[in-house]
């Protein structure tokens, strides 16, 4: 019995090995999520196509070809022959095969992208030659207008960090990279059909995996409706020509983005296919032109004047004025004692009362000084006056993001008296201090879409909705809470109807006269704003901005807008006749003015930028 | 016939239950293992290997049928007859054989196949139980030693010279009923140590193994020198001949390794002992194995399901390598579960020989213990990596009629005698 036992006691050891060896391969060291053996087959939907708010056809497809390679199962074959039928030279399929490989031995990499319809028809014919390789149809994105490529962005291909990072996408396939492309990524490019195939030892397809209960039929992606105006897209774009800024025009009543230019831009068809690359690399690396700036959402400038219809509003709101208050103003406005305590103005109204619409009107860098000294002033201390002020500034939009449907902005700056107390720790500043906010200088920062959002709420008399892109996702109207929330500012309603009398005025007597076309009821206001750049620790003053916001009709707003043209000069020069005629574009649908079209559109500030170069030349000028 | 009429309620259920179990789970696996394409399945398919194999099991138990309506008195008398009709059958082959793959190891009758060497062992079984449970018989002597040696060694000598040294090996299993029986412990000891220098050389090669053994020989010699009450001085002759013995043994593996083996064996030790990284070659079988064992996981990915299995990933995977879609299929539960019947299953064996008054049926219960522990132990460790790879089938898993008959007929004939246990000889 004791013999016996030995064997008895080796069965329980051998037994209690076997299993504690499998406790370690399909426990600890399982393997269980490699797939080696199952080949997925893509079915690429088509793209969602992008249409403008009249249904205007803006992005479709077109098919493009894509030769693939999974390093793995590339068998030795003829390489001359091969590349020759892809027109590629040896060293660089070598490279290609080891970055392929570096990516993933087991996983297709995009060899050449995009060849041609005509490289297809004949590479289809010998692929099955070359183990390893196949072509892989996609989608090209075209775009029949070229227009508005800064709000449809564009796709690029998934790059290597994307695809290790996402669980969706593989390389080579498409995702949106920049503006509605990207923002609406999802919705556009649909989900991808993938069908689950068994391979077996050699790599033949024996049948389908899990009897095809992985498999998902592919989505076609969503067709997307802009707000957007396609026919004043393109006008906006017209006149811009040549010239360095934004125009964002906005419809009041919803907050739909009707038109958002910047200039300069680029044709969106430079960014597809196998020109991308290069282009792409050219148009981000133009430091001087930066035509992938949006500088209708992302470039800050000062405000300027039209900031002035907050100040009034504000002031009318906390009572310190009154739409009748006047004040007087004398080549401007001495704040203090010392002789540089002295802001100037171009009124040209000489020691006479002005009131609220006269003010704005005329512009009058006095009497804004006056009653935003008031606001401020009525807190008993400067802190809780500014922190109101900016409070009521808010309300608007302004100093922060606006949340819009589009991957790129800046949130601009109102400052609180926090912003304050770290520049004077000593809590030495006052309202004086910060004076230039009453004309929008000062520290103020805003982008062009917040000013038009600004200008929508006050052609709304007192709210906005957030401004965005997207009308439609198929034929569902846009549902996003978001945008359907109205926003109410801290100005009672009743205080805007002296301001818009003062914006209507500037039409009819001030300084956007000369474009005034009285049967649209244009309510606007100009801005020019000073800009200095720092070189050899001089500071350099160069040509004014020129700025214009508008709204029209007065009584049912249909269209908002703000113009922004980079050293444009007065904001009567530019600024103005581009919102007037876009304006009139919007809403008659023609233009009756082709003279003023011509001059703007023709008119170039090229000579005056590239000046901005050589600052040298520029400040000797300027002394 | 008294025992006849109650033999249903002396038959040992347990192993019954247990052998049903082994042979309904190995034909699932088979199935899985062998099936092209779900949608035109047929389970008498004989073109395929699961049909066949379903008509087997389904014949096994025609002969399990006979077995158990003959007199088990007349097993133990004719099973000499027996032994000497299966040597005959197995040095047949020689004349009338069929060569498959290199090796005569069949018949052909038609497409037909039939394997002797499976049905050797059962020969040799009873054989070994009617030699040693003789009560004159003491494996004390040299003269019944080389008996009992030489009634192993016919059968193995055929087989490997057929040649399937594979299947040859299990013979060395029925040494440890020879040791069970009487045979002195020392044989043992000596073959252990044998093994254990054959590994040892095969790592480190042969000098120094040489060195270190003639070192760990010196120093218990100087033990027993200095510090017990026997003295080496007249043993000088008795002390060279141990030093001779293992320096000849080691020189003679290494000899044998390197010489006589050939490359797929060394490679396969190679492999095994690490000392060689392959997974395309020699080692794709293994490394397969494993890597499909492994991607079961847990719970495993479910009957028809193991993409690794279906896509014929592993090599012979209805035959030797069964285990490895249990693995896949049915993940570590599915595995260890039959790991774990195949331990009750063997121990049951031993428990029933244990019981038996009848010398000849517990000598061969512990002959068919060691053969289904030595195919156990061989094939899975074999097919998870642990032993080189040697080709023997996993009872009642692998495909192969031949061999399912021959484990059927070896469980059976113990049944049957285990049944009579009670029965007054």
């Amino acid at each position: 019995m004791k013999r016996g036992l030995i064997l008895v006691v080796s069965i329980i050891l051998v037994g209690l090995t076997f299993i504690v060896k499998l406790f370690q391969l399909q426990i600890v060291d399982t393997n269980s999520n490699n797939f080696s053996t199952v080949k997925k087959i893509y079915e690429y939907p088509e793209r969602g196509y992008i249409y403008d708010r009249n249904g205007t056809l803006l992005v479709a497809n077109q098919q493009s070809y894509d030769v693939m390679i999974t390093p793995n199962e590339v068998q030795p074959f003829d390489t001359l022959e091969f590349c020759s039928l892809l027109k590629i030279d040896k060293k660089f399929l070598e490279q290609r095969f080891v970055k392929a490989k570096r990516y993933s031995p087991r996983l297709p990499s995009v060899l050449i992208s995009q060849v041609s319809k005509e490289d297809y028809a004949l590479l289809q014919e010998k692929m099955f030659r070359y183990k390893g390789f196949y072509i892989q149809k996609r989608a090209l994105r075209s775009y029949p207008i070229p227009s508005a490529a800064n709000v449809l962005g564009y796709v690029n291909e998934v790059n290597e960090e994307l695809a290790s990072n996402n669980d969706y996408y593989q390389q080579g396939e498409i995702v949106g990279t920049l503006g509605v492309e990207k923002q609406y990524e999802n919705e556009l490019r649909g989900i991808k059909g993938v069908q689950f195939k068994q391979r077996d030892r050699l790599n033949k397809i024996i049948g389908p995996y899990k009897d095809g209960s992985l498999d998902q039929a592919a989505k076609p992606g969503a067709d997307l409706t802009l707000t957007l105006d396609s026919a004043l897209q393109q006008y906006g774009e017209l006149l811009m020509q040549g010239k360095r800024g934004g125009i964002v025009a906005i419809e009041p009543k919803t907050g739909e983005v009707l038109a958002l230019i910047t200039a300069p831009s680029y044709d969106p068809n430079l960014m597809v296919g196998r020109k991308r690359s290069r282009n792409s690399v050219i148009f981000f690396g133009d430091s001087i032109n930066k035509p992938m700036f949006d500088r209708g959402l992302q470039a800050q400038y000062a405000p300027g004047s039209p900031f002035k219809m907050l100040n009034g509003l504000i002031g009318l709101q906390e009572g310190v004025i009154s739409p009748q208050t006047a004040f007087r103003c004398y080549n401007g406005y001495k704040y203090g004692n010392r002789p540089n305590e002295f802001m100037g103005c171009h009124c040209g109204i000489w020691d006479k009362p002005i009131a609220l619409q006269l003010g704005l009107a005329k512009s009058c860098n006095s009497y804004f000084s006056n009653t935003y000294r008031r606001i401020i002033e009525k807190y008993p201390n400067a802190e809780q006056g500014m922190d109101n002020w900016a409070k009521h500034v808010k309300s608007f939009g302004l100093g922060n993001y606006l949340g819009y449907d589009l991957p790129s902005g800046q949130k601009g700056l109102i400052p609180e008296s926090s912003f304050y107390n770290r520049y004077y720790p000593t809590g030495s500043w006052r309202a004086v201090t910060t004076i230039s906010n009453a004309i929008g200088q000062g520290e103020v920062q805003t982008t062009p879409i917040q000013l038009a959002n600004m200008t929508a709420a006050i052609a709304n008399r007192g709210y906005y909705y957030t401004p965005h892109f997207i009308k439609k996702i198929e034929d569902r109207p846009n549902l996003n809470p978001k945008f359907i929330q109205k926003h109410q500012t801290t100005i009672q309603t009743e205080h805007f109807e002296p301001v818009i009398e003062g914006m209507h005025d500037v039409f009819k007597t001030g300084t956007g006269r000369w474009v005034n076309i009285p049967e649209l009821e244009m309510c606007g206001k100009t801005g020019t704003v000073q800009n200095y750049i720092r070189f050899n620790g001089n500071k350099i003053e160069l040509e004014d901005h020129s700025i214009f916001v508008a709204f029209a009709p007065k009584k049912d707003p249909k269209i908002a807008l703000a113009v922004f043209v980079e050293n444009g000069g007065y904001g009567a020069t530019y600024a103005a006749p581009i919102a007037s005629l876009m304006i009139e574009k919007y809403i008659n649908g023609t233009v009756s003015r082709a003279y003023l079209e011509n001059s703007i559109s023709q008119a170039n500030l090229q000579e005056q930028y590239n000046r901005q170069l050589n600052p040298e030349l520029y400040y000797e000028t300027r002394e | 016939m008294r025992q006849e009429s109650n033999i249903i309620f002396k038959l040992d259920w347990i192993l019954i239950l247990l052998f049903l179990a082994l042979i309904g789970f190995g034909w699932i696996n088979i199935f899985a293992a062998s099936i092209d394409n779900v949608e035109d399945f047929e389970v008498f398919d004989l073109s395929t290997q699961y049909g066949k194999q379903l008509v087997w099991i389904g014949m096994s138990f025609v002969i399990i049928f006979i077995i158990l309506l003959l007199d088990s008195k007349l097993i133990e008398r004719f099973s000499g007859i027996i032994y000497v009709t299966s040597m005959l059958s197995l040095a047949g082959l020689f004349l009338f054989g069929k060569n498959i793959n290199g090796a005569t190891s069949w018949y052909g009758f038609g497409s037909f196949t039939l394997q002797p060497s499976e049905f050797a062992k059962m020969a040799t079984c009873l054989a070994l139980a009617r030699l040693l449970s003789d009560r004159q018989f003491d494996l004390k002597y040299l003269s019944n030693q080389t008996k009992a040696l030489t009634l192993l060694l016919i059968p193995a000598f055929l087989i490997t010279i057929q040649p399937d040294p594979g299947s040859a090996i299990v013979y060395i299993s029925l040494f440890y009923v020879l040791y069970r029986e009487g045979l002195p412990g020392s044989y043992l000891g000596v073959g252990l140590l044998a093994i254990t220098l054959f590994i040892l050389t095969l790592i480190f090669g042969f000098r120094p193994v040489v060195l270190g053994t003639f070192g760990t020989i010196t120093l218990i010699l100087i033990y027993i020198q200095l510090f017990t009450k026997y003295s080496l001085k007249f043993q000088i002759p008795k002390v060279i001949s141990v030093y001779l013995i293992c320096a000849l043994w080691i020189g003679s593996v290494s000899y044998v390794f390197n010489n006589v083996f050939e490359q797929r064996h060394r490679d396969r030790f190679s492999l095994l002992l690490g000392q060689k990284s392959d997974t395309q070659g020699i080692g794709y079988n293994t490394n397969q194995s494993i890597l499909t064992i492994s991607s079961g996981g847990f719970g495993g990915k479910g009957f028809l399901n193991g993409d690794r299995t279906q896509g014929n990933f592993v090599p012979e995977q209805s035959t030797d390598y069964i285990f490895s879609t249990i693995g896949e299929e049915w993940g570590f539960v599915g595995s260890a579960l039959v790991v774990l019947l195949w331990m009750i299953f063997i121990l049951r064996i031993i428990y029933a020989a244990e019981k038996q008054r009848n010398n000849f049926t517990r000598i061969y219960g512990y002959g068919i213990a060691s053969i289904f522990f030595f195919h156990f132990f061989i094939n899975i460790g074999m097919v998870i990596g642990l032993l080189p790879t040697i080709g023997i089938p996993l009872p009642f898993f692998s495909y192969g009629g031949s061999g399912l008959w021959g484990f059927t007929l070896l469980l059976f004939i113990f049944i049957k005698l285990d049944a009579a246990k009670d029965t007054e000889w």
